[in-house]
């Protein structure tokens, strides 16, 4: 069985000695701790939240249900780290007065991993398309974050600082950090083409929708292609049609953008392994 | 094996069913919506018991705010930094026994006016020749808002009126004319304000005068020297206005007093309203903050605490636009609501009814956001509300208006202002990082909404089926019997658009009483008074009010609505001074005019 991950989660070494275990993070709590600590401080702090009770929902609705789909699908409970992220992320993203929302697309994320799948391998990160479905077919009762912090500057710093110390430890910092030049790139030529203040067009990586989103969406090993090189130019095209969407002046451009090329760059991964395990299984008959 | 494909072909259409419950939500709410939108007056008489009729050119007023046009290096987003301006008061400033309307313009050389009320179903715009017209002068700044008071208890509604600019104070003499009186009042000579309240906050018997500041009171719109006046931050801003709180010392002079007593906030004020919300017999203020969070200002009589964490109201930031008082119950109790932000798919703030949690009163009391249960939440940009009952059925309605500018039907900004809304606060707190609005709207031409209170905890919107349709950038409301026939009629005014006079019809069944105080001991506006009406066994609490709503205040007589029948038990009217008065049965139908006992 593989494990249904939705955020960066990599095995302890297995020769790691039990001493140094003792006092080494299982990696497996690494982002969700992260994610943990994001949202009480900022909900201390700040208020970002829209109520506990919402975020609590998504939550609970997101770790049942993997359980209870893992259970029937994979005989055994799945670890509940990945949901748990699923749940938080969705009870901080998504904006809703209502309290269904945040069940719906809790469940909607988790069991597009269960339902959608190819070759064994689900191709959307979960939180991105349930918040993605969600916002586009309900946008009379649902937006996501888009202000929060304060707007300060130190907060993000501190975000940033902390995300990319984790994420670089996960091996995954060169997808953000890609991500990060490359939005900054295009939106100096958004600027150029449009005529809006260049300020204007990198505002929206300087809030939080988007440490989420770099630190937690793109980053997905599950939903991510295999090789560096690949990870690398995959993530140069998601901030690409993000542009041309921002272009058109799509609000929630970087979900759809990666909901749109995501599945694609991992369709193309399983479509290549079959072939090239098509090609081995030949090479080896003949 | 074959368990796993049918647990797997369940998931698959449950998930599909899932992926449609939005869309199949949708369906059903605009189905219902569009159900309740097919009537016409005979239809909405019988359904809902009232009907509006606009009737604004009919009774003489073709009035059309005009809105302000700041420094030029504001352009490209003159039409969200000049989005304010347009308000409505209502006063009898004669003392005829009708009230009268008085409404504010906001362009450099604009006049505003102050329509008498003829009696005859007609108004007449007096404004000039009583001195509170040409108002909006170059080098004074333009008006915003206006409240009125007595506060020199000669039986006369004086002037204040709010501006990005001079505020200006008129004495009014006998309802003959207004003399300007702000220098001797001791008035500063700028604030950028959106709001302003009339009342009596340490109980002298004279009425005392909060102001809250918008922009910082230090920058001149028309001149600034920097584009950096934006808020700090859409959430959290706190380099908005100061707030004032010019005490009265009954001499015709003020004394500013507000961090002397506690009232210490730069947030960004939009509204204000004063309601003894604890029965401690001292009126406690409400501000509604755009950028952040509301504040609540307890008052000991002396001295203020704020307490907007501590009741519950202060700790979600939103972007606050409405402060209004009602008791929606019936219960003697004061709910507030606060209007906000609410885009389709892209902010959904939705409004705030703050109504008192069970079990809590007094110093302790603590409210809870109920405007999603109670059906009020979603309003759109909204703007002004107020609370009335609009049909006599003895519960209190909420009308608000909304949309903030109306221009480019196909082109929206929401995309641009969302950018820049997110970003940091060296980005939004510039204006020239936003950028240009280029002719586009901005939650434009919205419907407006008329929640009728069905006494059990809901409110359902009525608007279009009751007349009220129409897509200006609403602003103001206020509530007023304008031809004294014991029904309120709704005035809104529009920014950039035309003043609305929403002329009501009820069913005669459903009864009525009316309270015109006069304060003796207490100020002669008897703002701050609180009248209970005991009926039917049930109570309904209503308080004068020196301002409230957005940029509004309605007529300081109460209305109550009695339904059929009523059992009326009693009145009892708890003057600021403290004096209990009690009418026992007294008879629906009627307007009691009342002074308040020596």
């Amino acid at each position: 069985m593989s494990s249904h991950t939705s955020a960066p989660i990599l095995p302890l070494q297995p020769n790691a000695p039990d001493k140094k275990r003792l006092f080494t993070l299982d990696n497996r709590y690494i982002a969700p701790i992260f994610i943990t600590c994001i949202l009480l401080v900022g909900n201390l702090t700040f208020g970002i939240l829209e109520s506990y009770q919402k975020t609590l929902l998504a939550i609970i609705t997101s770790i049942a249900l993997e359980l209870v789909l893992s259970r029937i699908f994979y005989g055994k409970f799945a670890h509940p780290a990945s949901a748990y992220i699923t749940g938080i992320s969705v009870g901080i993203l998504v904006r809703s007065p209502a309290f269904w929302p945040y069940a719906l697309c809790s469940a909607i994320s988790i069991m597009s991993k269960y339902v959608v799948r190819i070759k064994g391998r689900h191709i959307w990160n979960p939180s991105n398309f349930g918040i993605s479905v969600l916002l586009f077919l309900a946008p009379a009762v649902v937006a996501s974050l888009s202000i929060q912090w304060g707007n300060y500057l130190l907060p993000m710093l501190i975000i940033w600082f902390l995300g990319s110390a984790i994420i670089w430890r996960l091996r995954r910092f060169h997808i953000t950090g890609i991500y990060v030049v490359s939005f900054i790139a295009f939106a100096f030529l958004r600027s150029w083409m449009t005529g809006s203040p260049w300020q204007s067009e990198v505002a929206p990586i300087t809030g939080p929708m988007y440490q989420l989103f770099i630190f937690f969406m793109i980053t997905d090993p599950k939903t991510t292609v295999r090789s560096r090189k690949w990870q690398c130019i995959v993530v140069v095209i998601i901030a690409l049609v993000e542009m041309l969407m921002r272009l058109d002046q799509v609000v929630y451009a970087p979900f759809y953008a990666l909901f749109i090329v995501g599945p694609i760059a991992m369709l193309i991964e399983i479509w290549l392994d079959a072939r090239r395990k098509n090609a081995a299984q030949l090479a080896v008959a003949h | 094996m074959k368990s796993r494909q049918i647990a797997r072909v369940f998931l698959t259409i449950l998930f599909v069913v899932l992926l449609a419950t939005p869309f199949l939500i949708k369906r059903i709410t605009a189905s219902k919506a569009a159900d309740k939108a097919k009537t016409d007056e005979k239809t909405a008489l019988a359904r809902h018991g009232f009907y509006l009729q606009e009737v604004s050119h009919a009774a003489g007023i073709d009035f059309v705010h005009e809105e302000p046009k700041l420094d030029p290096k504001l352009d490209s987003i003159m039409p969200e930094v000049a989005s304010m301006g347009a308000s409505v008061s209502i006063v009898d400033f004669d003392r005829d026994g009708w009230p009268d309307i008085y409404v504010t313009n906001s362009a450099i050389g604009s006049k505003n006016h102050l329509y008498r009320n003829m009696h005859d179903g007609t108004f007449k715009d007096v404004a000039e020749e009583m001195g509170v017209a040409d108002v909006n002068k170059a080098g004074t700044g333009v008006s915003t808002g206006a409240v009125w008071g007595d506060y020199d208890n000669d039986g006369y509604e004086d002037l204040f009126l709010i501006k990005w600019g001079r505020p200006e104070l008129f004495h009014n003499d006998h309802g003959h004319g207004f003399t300007p009186v702000s220098e001797q009042a001791g008035l500063p000579p700028w604030i950028n304000a959106n709001t302003a309240v009339w009342f009596d906050y340490d109980g002298d018997g004279l009425l005392d005068l909060f102001v809250g500041g918008y922009y910082d009171e230090n920058i001149d719109l028309w001149h600034i020297k920097t584009t950096r006046i934006m808020p700090d931050s859409f959430e959290y801003a706190k380099n908005g206005g100061r707030k004032y709180l010019f005490h009265n010392l009954g001499n015709g002079k003020f004394e500013e007093v507000s961090e002397k007593v506690g009232i210490n906030s730069r947030r960004w004020a939009l509204a204000a309203a004063a309601a003894d919300l604890r029965g401690t017999g001292h009126q406690d203020l409400f501000v509604a903050n755009d950028y952040g969070v509301s504040e609540l200002y307890l008052n000991d009589g002396n001295k203020f605490h704020e307490a907007g964490e501590q009741t519950g109201v202060g700790f979600a930031p939103k972007s606050g636009m409405n402060a209004a008082f009602g008791d929606i119950l019936n219960q003697g109790k004061y709910s507030i609501y606060v209007s906000n932000i609410s885009e389709d798919g892209i902010l959904i703030q939705g409004n705030n009814l703050w109504v008192p949690k069970q079990g809590t009163s007094g110093d302790g009391i603590k409210y809870e956001n109920l405007a999603r249960d109670f059906g009020v939440e979603l309003g759109g940009w909204s703007f002004g509300a107020q609370f009335g009952d609009l049909n006599n059925d003895g519960t209190l309605d909420l009308f608000l208006t909304n949309g903030y500018i109306s221009a480019d039907r196909n082109r929206s900004y929401w995309y641009d202002f969302s950018k820049v809304a997110g970003g940091n606060s060296t980005i939004i707190g510039d204006a020239k990082n936003w950028p240009a609005f280029d002719g586009r709207s901005l939650s434009g031409y919205q419907n407006k909404k008329v929640w009728l209170n069905d006494g059990t905890g809901k409110f359902i919107d009525v608007a279009q089926a009751v007349g009220v349709t129409d897509t200006h950038d609403g602003r103001a409301v206020a509530l007023v019997d304008l031809w004294n026939r014991g029904v309120l009629d709704v005035v809104v005014a529009n920014q950039d658009g035309p003043l609305l006079i929403y002329k009501n019809t009820v069913t005669p069944e459903d009864r009525w009483i009316e309270f015109d105080l006069e304060g003796t001991r207490s100020n002669r506006s008897a703002i701050g008074a609180q009248v209970t009406m005991f009926w039917n066994g049930q109570e309904q609490m209503q308080n004068v009010s020196g301002g409230s709503g957005f940029a509004a205040q309605n007529d300081r007589r109460l209305h109550f609505g009695l339904g059929k029948n009523p059992q009326i038990e009693k009145a009892v009217i708890r003057w600021p001074s403290g004096k209990i008065q009690t009418l026992d049965k007294p008879a629906a139908n009627q307007i009691y005019k009342l002074k308040e006992p020596e």
